[in-house]
Protein backbone atom coordinates (compact mmCIF):
# COMPACT_ATOMS: atom_id res chain seq x y z
CA UNK A 1 0.00 0.00 0.00
CA UNK A 2 1.39 3.16 -1.29
CA UNK A 3 0.98 6.57 0.95
CA UNK A 4 0.45 9.35 -1.19
CA UNK A 5 -0.24 12.43 0.34
CA UNK A 6 -3.36 14.07 -0.62
CA UNK A 7 -2.07 17.50 -1.29
CA UNK A 8 0.33 16.80 -3.77
CA UNK A 9 -1.22 16.92 -7.69
CA UNK A 10 2.02 15.19 -9.18
CA UNK A 11 2.27 12.04 -6.67
CA UNK A 12 -1.37 11.38 -6.95
CA UNK A 13 -1.32 11.54 -10.61
CA UNK A 14 1.94 9.17 -10.94
CA UNK A 15 0.99 7.23 -8.39
CA UNK A 16 -0.28 4.31 -10.15
CA UNK A 17 2.71 3.97 -12.64
CA UNK A 18 4.74 2.11 -9.44
CA UNK A 19 3.25 -1.22 -9.08
CA UNK A 20 1.79 -1.37 -5.47
CA UNK A 21 -1.08 -3.41 -4.56
CA UNK A 22 -3.21 -0.37 -3.94
CA UNK A 23 -2.65 3.32 -3.40
CA UNK A 24 -3.80 5.48 0.18
CA UNK A 25 -4.54 9.08 -0.64
CA UNK A 26 -3.96 10.68 2.43
CA UNK A 27 -6.24 13.37 4.11
CA UNK A 28 -4.63 13.10 7.45
CA UNK A 29 -1.20 13.63 8.69
CA UNK A 30 0.64 15.00 5.38
CA UNK A 31 -1.47 17.37 5.00
CA UNK A 32 -1.18 21.00 6.51
CA UNK A 33 -4.39 22.01 9.06
CA UNK A 34 -4.70 24.95 6.45
CA UNK A 35 -4.73 22.53 3.25
CA UNK A 36 -7.41 20.06 4.37
CA UNK A 37 -9.91 21.56 2.45
CA UNK A 38 -7.52 21.88 -0.69
CA UNK A 39 -6.45 18.38 -0.05
CA UNK A 40 -10.30 17.21 -0.16
CA UNK A 41 -11.10 18.44 -3.34
CA UNK A 42 -7.99 17.19 -4.95
CA UNK A 43 -8.22 14.11 -3.80
CA UNK A 44 -12.05 13.39 -4.58
CA UNK A 45 -11.56 15.20 -7.97
CA UNK A 46 -8.82 12.90 -8.75
CA UNK A 47 -11.03 9.62 -7.65
CA UNK A 48 -13.59 10.60 -9.85
CA UNK A 49 -12.01 11.81 -13.11
CA UNK A 50 -8.63 9.87 -13.08
CA UNK A 51 -8.17 5.80 -13.89
CA UNK A 52 -6.07 3.68 -11.80
CA UNK A 53 -7.05 0.27 -13.38
CA UNK A 54 -7.45 -2.69 -10.63
CA UNK A 55 -5.58 -0.80 -8.10
CA UNK A 56 -6.94 -1.13 -4.80
CA UNK A 57 -8.33 2.68 -4.27
CA UNK A 58 -7.79 3.81 -0.23
CA UNK A 59 -8.32 7.05 1.48
CA UNK A 60 -7.44 7.84 5.00
CA UNK A 61 -9.66 10.35 6.55
CA UNK A 62 -8.99 12.53 9.37
CA UNK A 63 -10.65 10.89 12.60
CA UNK A 64 -13.86 11.58 13.93
CA UNK A 65 -12.67 13.93 16.68
CA UNK A 66 -10.90 16.06 14.87
CA UNK A 67 -14.01 17.35 13.20
CA UNK A 68 -12.80 16.79 10.02
CA UNK A 69 -13.51 13.35 9.66
CA UNK A 70 -17.36 13.33 8.48
CA UNK A 71 -16.34 16.55 6.36
CA UNK A 72 -13.76 13.99 4.47
CA UNK A 73 -16.17 10.75 4.49
CA UNK A 74 -18.93 13.46 3.01
CA UNK A 75 -16.58 13.95 0.08
CA UNK A 76 -14.96 10.55 -0.23
CA UNK A 77 -17.75 7.96 0.21
CA UNK A 78 -19.19 9.81 -2.53
CA UNK A 79 -15.96 8.88 -4.61
CA UNK A 80 -16.44 5.30 -3.78
CA UNK A 81 -12.66 4.37 -3.46
CA UNK A 82 -12.60 0.73 -2.42
CA UNK A 83 -11.63 1.39 1.13
CA UNK A 84 -11.73 4.38 3.82
CA UNK A 85 -9.00 3.86 6.70
CA UNK A 86 -9.92 5.30 9.49
CA UNK A 87 -6.67 6.64 11.70
CA UNK A 88 -6.36 6.24 15.44
CA UNK A 89 -8.77 3.94 16.18
CA UNK A 90 -8.82 3.29 19.90
CA UNK A 91 -12.17 1.34 20.06
CA UNK A 92 -14.96 -0.66 18.69
CA UNK A 93 -17.23 2.66 19.36
CA UNK A 94 -14.65 4.42 16.38
CA UNK A 95 -15.07 1.76 13.94
CA UNK A 96 -19.31 1.84 14.86
CA UNK A 97 -19.26 5.37 14.91
CA UNK A 98 -17.23 6.04 11.19
CA UNK A 99 -19.38 3.14 9.76
CA UNK A 100 -22.77 5.19 11.28
CA UNK A 101 -21.20 7.90 8.90
CA UNK A 102 -20.80 6.02 5.79
CA UNK A 103 -23.94 4.57 5.74
CA UNK A 104 -25.48 7.74 6.05
CA UNK A 105 -23.49 8.65 3.09
CA UNK A 106 -24.20 5.90 1.18
CA UNK A 107 -28.26 6.08 1.91
CA UNK A 108 -28.29 9.73 0.93
CA UNK A 109 -26.01 9.08 -1.91
CA UNK A 110 -27.83 6.15 -3.24
CA UNK A 111 -25.08 4.07 -3.46
CA UNK A 112 -25.67 0.36 -2.18
CA UNK A 113 -25.33 0.12 1.49
CA UNK A 114 -22.28 -1.83 2.09
CA UNK A 115 -20.31 -1.37 -0.53
CA UNK A 116 -17.77 1.29 1.07
CA UNK A 117 -14.86 -0.89 2.65
CA UNK A 118 -13.28 -0.25 6.06
CA UNK A 119 -9.68 -0.12 7.08
CA UNK A 120 -9.08 0.83 10.85
CA UNK A 121 -5.51 1.88 12.02
CA UNK A 122 -4.37 1.31 15.81
CA UNK A 123 -1.93 3.86 16.67
CA UNK A 124 -1.92 3.73 20.60
CA UNK A 125 -1.69 1.47 23.71
CA UNK A 126 -5.20 1.23 23.61
CA UNK A 127 -5.88 0.28 20.37
CA UNK A 128 -3.70 -2.23 20.88
CA UNK A 129 -5.03 -3.75 23.62
CA UNK A 130 -8.53 -3.15 22.20
CA UNK A 131 -7.42 -5.02 18.32
CA UNK A 132 -9.56 -7.87 18.87
CA UNK A 133 -12.81 -5.62 19.35
CA UNK A 134 -11.87 -3.27 16.76
CA UNK A 135 -10.80 -6.47 14.39
CA UNK A 136 -14.36 -7.61 15.06
CA UNK A 137 -16.13 -4.40 15.32
CA UNK A 138 -18.13 -3.80 11.41
CA UNK A 139 -18.14 -6.50 8.42
CA UNK A 140 -17.24 -3.61 6.31
CA UNK A 141 -13.64 -4.38 7.48
CA UNK A 142 -11.42 -5.78 5.30
CA UNK A 143 -7.98 -4.82 7.55
CA UNK A 144 -6.49 -3.64 10.52
CA UNK A 145 -3.34 -1.79 10.25
CA UNK A 146 -0.37 -0.57 12.74
CA UNK A 147 0.36 3.12 13.08
CA UNK A 148 3.48 2.88 14.54
CA UNK A 149 5.12 6.14 14.86
CA UNK A 150 2.01 7.75 16.87
CA UNK A 151 1.91 4.28 18.89
CA UNK A 152 5.70 4.79 20.32
CA UNK A 153 4.79 7.97 21.16
CA UNK A 154 2.33 6.71 22.99
CA UNK A 155 4.48 4.28 24.59
CA UNK A 156 6.89 6.80 25.47
CA UNK A 157 10.02 5.06 23.28
CA UNK A 158 11.39 5.61 19.88
CA UNK A 159 11.41 3.23 16.92
CA UNK A 160 14.62 0.88 16.26
CA UNK A 161 15.81 -0.54 13.18
CA UNK A 162 15.29 -4.34 15.00
CA UNK A 163 11.42 -2.83 16.30
CA UNK A 164 11.84 -4.75 19.59
CA UNK A 165 8.98 -1.75 20.71
CA UNK A 166 6.62 -2.83 18.05
CA UNK A 167 6.76 -6.84 19.08
CA UNK A 168 3.34 -6.80 21.50
CA UNK A 169 1.37 -4.28 18.96
CA UNK A 170 2.28 -6.38 15.36
CA UNK A 171 1.34 -10.12 17.28
CA UNK A 172 -1.88 -8.38 18.75
CA UNK A 173 -2.67 -7.02 15.32
CA UNK A 174 -2.35 -9.85 13.86
CA UNK A 175 -3.64 -12.34 16.36
CA UNK A 176 -6.50 -9.99 16.24
CA UNK A 177 -6.59 -9.65 12.08
CA UNK A 178 -6.51 -13.48 11.42
CA UNK A 179 -8.91 -14.38 14.21
CA UNK A 180 -11.75 -12.06 12.59
CA UNK A 181 -10.68 -13.13 9.07
CA UNK A 182 -9.10 -10.29 7.81
CA UNK A 183 -5.96 -8.39 6.53
CA UNK A 184 -3.22 -7.73 8.62
CA UNK A 185 -1.40 -4.61 7.49
CA UNK A 186 2.04 -3.58 8.62
CA UNK A 187 3.79 0.46 9.25
CA UNK A 188 5.27 2.03 7.04
CA UNK A 189 9.52 2.10 7.21
CA UNK A 190 10.57 5.47 7.75
CA UNK A 191 14.20 5.41 6.49
CA UNK A 192 13.85 4.92 2.57
CA UNK A 193 17.63 4.82 2.20
CA UNK A 194 18.21 1.85 4.55
CA UNK A 195 16.99 -0.97 1.82
CA UNK A 196 18.62 -3.77 4.03
CA UNK A 197 16.78 -2.45 7.36
CA UNK A 198 13.56 -2.52 5.35
CA UNK A 199 14.00 -5.96 3.86
CA UNK A 200 14.78 -7.44 7.10
CA UNK A 201 12.27 -5.88 8.51
CA UNK A 202 9.48 -6.81 5.69
CA UNK A 203 10.80 -10.49 6.09
CA UNK A 204 9.97 -10.33 10.05
CA UNK A 205 6.51 -9.52 9.70
CA UNK A 206 5.69 -11.56 6.69
CA UNK A 207 7.06 -14.27 8.84
CA UNK A 208 4.53 -13.17 11.60
CA UNK A 209 1.66 -13.55 9.27
CA UNK A 210 1.25 -9.87 7.91
CA UNK A 211 -0.50 -9.84 4.58
CA UNK A 212 1.17 -6.56 3.36
CA UNK A 213 3.13 -3.73 4.49
CA UNK A 214 2.75 0.26 3.98
CA UNK A 215 5.33 2.24 2.04
CA UNK A 216 5.94 5.66 1.75
CA UNK A 217 8.30 5.37 -1.18
CA UNK A 218 7.97 3.79 -4.59
CA UNK A 219 11.70 2.40 -4.28
CA UNK A 220 9.93 0.14 -1.27
CA UNK A 221 7.70 -1.55 -3.66
CA UNK A 222 10.08 -3.91 -5.35
CA UNK A 223 11.97 -5.43 -2.92
CA UNK A 224 8.27 -5.64 -0.57
CA UNK A 225 6.83 -7.46 -3.42
CA UNK A 226 10.31 -9.17 -3.63
CA UNK A 227 9.39 -10.54 -0.06
CA UNK A 228 6.13 -11.27 -0.16
CA UNK A 229 5.98 -12.91 -4.04
CA UNK A 230 6.81 -16.98 -3.19
CA UNK A 231 10.19 -18.58 -4.42
CA UNK A 232 9.75 -20.87 -7.08
CA UNK A 233 11.51 -23.81 -4.64
CA UNK A 234 8.45 -22.87 -2.66
CA UNK A 235 5.98 -22.95 -5.16
CA UNK A 236 7.23 -26.45 -6.28
CA UNK A 237 6.39 -28.07 -3.31
CA UNK A 238 3.01 -26.21 -3.14
CA UNK A 239 2.35 -27.49 -6.35
CA UNK A 240 3.76 -31.16 -5.48
CA UNK A 241 1.33 -30.88 -2.68
CA UNK A 242 -1.80 -30.11 -4.76
CA UNK A 243 -1.11 -32.99 -7.42
CA UNK A 244 -0.93 -35.33 -4.72
CA UNK A 245 -3.93 -34.27 -3.53
CA UNK A 246 -5.46 -34.31 -6.84
CA UNK A 247 -4.06 -37.68 -7.33
CA UNK A 248 -5.53 -39.13 -4.03
CA UNK A 249 -8.76 -38.12 -4.91
CA UNK A 250 -8.69 -39.39 -8.22
CA UNK A 251 -7.70 -42.76 -6.32
CA UNK A 252 -11.20 -42.16 -4.27
CA UNK A 253 -8.62 -42.03 -1.13
CA UNK A 254 -8.83 -39.65 1.53
CA UNK A 255 -5.04 -39.94 2.36
CA UNK A 256 -2.90 -38.23 0.71
CA UNK A 257 0.57 -38.49 0.89
CA UNK A 258 4.18 -36.83 -0.60
CA UNK A 259 7.30 -38.48 -0.23
CA UNK A 260 6.11 -40.85 2.21
CA UNK A 261 4.91 -37.80 4.73
CA UNK A 262 0.98 -37.94 5.10
CA UNK A 263 -0.39 -34.39 3.50
CA UNK A 264 -2.48 -32.90 6.79
CA UNK A 265 -5.19 -30.40 6.02
CA UNK A 266 -3.33 -27.22 7.49
CA UNK A 267 -0.58 -28.36 5.00
CA UNK A 268 -2.85 -28.26 1.68
CA UNK A 269 -4.61 -24.86 3.05
CA UNK A 270 -0.86 -23.41 3.05
CA UNK A 271 -0.18 -24.77 -0.44
CA UNK A 272 -3.07 -23.03 -1.50
CA UNK A 273 -2.17 -19.65 -0.38
CA UNK A 274 1.28 -19.92 -1.37
CA UNK A 275 -0.49 -20.89 -5.30
CA UNK A 276 -2.96 -18.08 -4.81
CA UNK A 277 -0.46 -15.17 -3.78
CA UNK A 278 1.71 -16.33 -6.94
CA UNK A 279 -1.43 -16.21 -9.02
CA UNK A 280 -2.19 -12.51 -7.47
CA UNK A 281 1.97 -11.65 -7.80
CA UNK A 282 1.47 -12.71 -11.90
CA UNK A 283 -1.69 -11.00 -12.53
CA UNK A 284 0.02 -8.04 -11.10
CA UNK A 285 3.08 -8.27 -13.40
CA UNK A 286 0.91 -8.57 -16.34
CA UNK A 287 -1.38 -5.99 -16.15
CA UNK A 288 1.41 -3.47 -15.42
CA UNK A 289 3.05 -4.30 -18.69
CA UNK B 1 -22.21 31.96 -5.00
CA UNK B 2 -20.96 35.26 -3.88
CA UNK B 3 -16.77 36.41 -3.85
CA UNK B 4 -16.35 38.00 -0.64
CA UNK B 5 -12.47 38.59 -0.43
CA UNK B 6 -9.38 37.34 -1.87
CA UNK B 7 -8.90 33.45 -1.87
CA UNK B 8 -6.11 31.18 -3.28
CA UNK B 9 -5.31 27.78 -3.63
CA UNK B 10 -2.46 25.81 -5.25
CA UNK B 11 1.35 25.33 -5.01
CA UNK B 12 4.01 26.95 -7.68
CA UNK B 13 4.97 23.17 -7.56
CA UNK B 14 5.07 20.95 -11.24
CA UNK B 15 1.72 19.31 -12.08
CA UNK B 16 0.11 21.91 -9.64
CA UNK B 17 -2.07 25.37 -10.42
CA UNK B 18 -2.46 28.15 -8.20
CA UNK B 19 -5.92 29.57 -8.46
CA UNK B 20 -5.94 33.49 -6.83
CA UNK B 21 -9.84 34.56 -6.52
CA UNK B 22 -10.85 38.44 -5.87
CA UNK B 23 -13.96 39.90 -5.49
CA UNK B 24 -15.49 41.86 -8.64
CA UNK B 25 -18.37 44.58 -8.73
CA UNK B 26 -19.52 44.02 -11.98
CA UNK B 27 -21.03 41.14 -14.22
CA UNK B 28 -18.85 38.80 -15.44
CA UNK B 29 -15.65 36.69 -14.54
CA UNK B 30 -12.13 38.47 -15.67
CA UNK B 31 -9.38 35.80 -15.81
CA UNK B 32 -5.83 36.28 -16.22
CA UNK B 33 -3.63 33.17 -17.06
CA UNK B 34 -0.07 32.16 -17.30
CA UNK B 35 1.27 28.46 -18.02
CA UNK B 36 4.32 26.73 -19.53
CA UNK B 37 2.38 24.95 -21.55
CA UNK B 38 0.00 28.07 -22.44
CA UNK B 39 -0.02 27.12 -26.47
CA UNK B 40 -1.11 23.46 -25.88
CA UNK B 41 -3.50 23.57 -23.22
CA UNK B 42 -4.37 27.16 -22.59
CA UNK B 43 -7.58 27.38 -23.80
CA UNK B 44 -8.42 24.02 -21.76
CA UNK B 45 -7.44 25.17 -18.32
CA UNK B 46 -9.28 28.36 -19.01
CA UNK B 47 -12.38 26.40 -19.89
CA UNK B 48 -12.32 24.32 -16.75
CA UNK B 49 -11.73 27.27 -14.77
CA UNK B 50 -14.73 28.91 -16.25
CA UNK B 51 -17.25 25.85 -16.18
CA UNK B 52 -16.08 24.96 -12.43
CA UNK B 53 -17.01 28.66 -11.39
CA UNK B 54 -20.36 28.41 -13.54
CA UNK B 55 -21.04 25.40 -11.25
CA UNK B 56 -20.86 27.52 -8.59
CA UNK B 57 -22.80 30.07 -9.76
CA UNK B 58 -19.99 32.50 -9.14
CA UNK B 59 -20.53 35.18 -11.85
CA UNK B 60 -18.48 38.00 -10.60
CA UNK B 61 -14.90 37.36 -10.02
CA UNK B 62 -11.43 38.27 -10.91
CA UNK B 63 -9.16 34.83 -11.19
CA UNK B 64 -5.26 35.15 -11.63
CA UNK B 65 -3.77 31.71 -12.03
CA UNK B 66 -0.54 30.24 -12.64
CA UNK B 67 -0.30 26.64 -14.08
CA UNK B 68 2.43 24.59 -13.63
CA UNK B 69 1.09 21.41 -15.69
CA UNK B 70 -1.63 20.59 -13.95
CA UNK B 71 -4.08 18.21 -15.14
CA UNK B 72 -7.73 19.01 -15.41
CA UNK B 73 -9.12 17.62 -12.20
CA UNK B 74 -6.11 19.50 -9.93
CA UNK B 75 -7.61 22.63 -12.09
CA UNK B 76 -11.11 22.13 -11.00
CA UNK B 77 -9.70 21.27 -7.54
CA UNK B 78 -7.58 24.18 -6.90
CA UNK B 79 -10.79 26.51 -8.25
CA UNK B 80 -12.89 25.39 -6.67
CA UNK B 81 -10.86 25.17 -3.16
CA UNK B 82 -10.00 28.85 -4.19
CA UNK B 83 -13.68 29.84 -4.91
CA UNK B 84 -14.85 28.39 -1.49
CA UNK B 85 -12.24 30.30 0.59
CA UNK B 86 -13.71 33.37 -1.43
CA UNK B 87 -17.14 32.84 -0.79
CA UNK B 88 -16.10 31.86 3.27
CA UNK B 89 -18.53 29.18 2.89
CA UNK B 90 -18.32 25.27 3.51
CA UNK B 91 -21.41 24.33 2.59
CA UNK B 92 -19.69 21.73 -0.47
CA UNK B 93 -22.08 20.02 -2.63
CA UNK B 94 -20.80 16.30 -3.85
CA UNK B 95 -21.76 14.79 -6.55
CA UNK B 96 -21.35 10.52 -7.14
CA UNK B 97 -18.15 9.70 -8.46
CA UNK B 98 -17.32 6.27 -9.51
CA UNK B 99 -13.48 5.27 -8.50
CA UNK B 100 -15.06 2.07 -8.78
Amino acid sequence: MLFVPGNNPGMIRDAHIYGSDSIMFDLEDSVAITEKDAARFLVYKALTTLRYGKKELVVRINDLSSGLGVADLEAIVRAQPDVIRLPKTDSAKDVIECEREIERIEREAGIPVGKTGMMAAIESANGVLNAREIAFASKRLIGIALGAEDYVTDLKTTRSPEGIELMFARGMIVNAAKAAGIMALDTVYSDVNNEEGFINEATMIKKMGFDGKSVINPRQIAPLHAVFTPSEKDLMKARAVMDAIAEANARGSGVASLKGKMIDKPVVARAQYLLEMAERAKTMTVEEI
Amino acid sequence: MEIKKTGVAGTMESSDIIVRIEPKETEGVELKLESAVMQQYGRQIEKVIRETLEELGVTRAYVDAVDKGALDCTVAARTLAAAYRSAESTDYVWKNGGAK
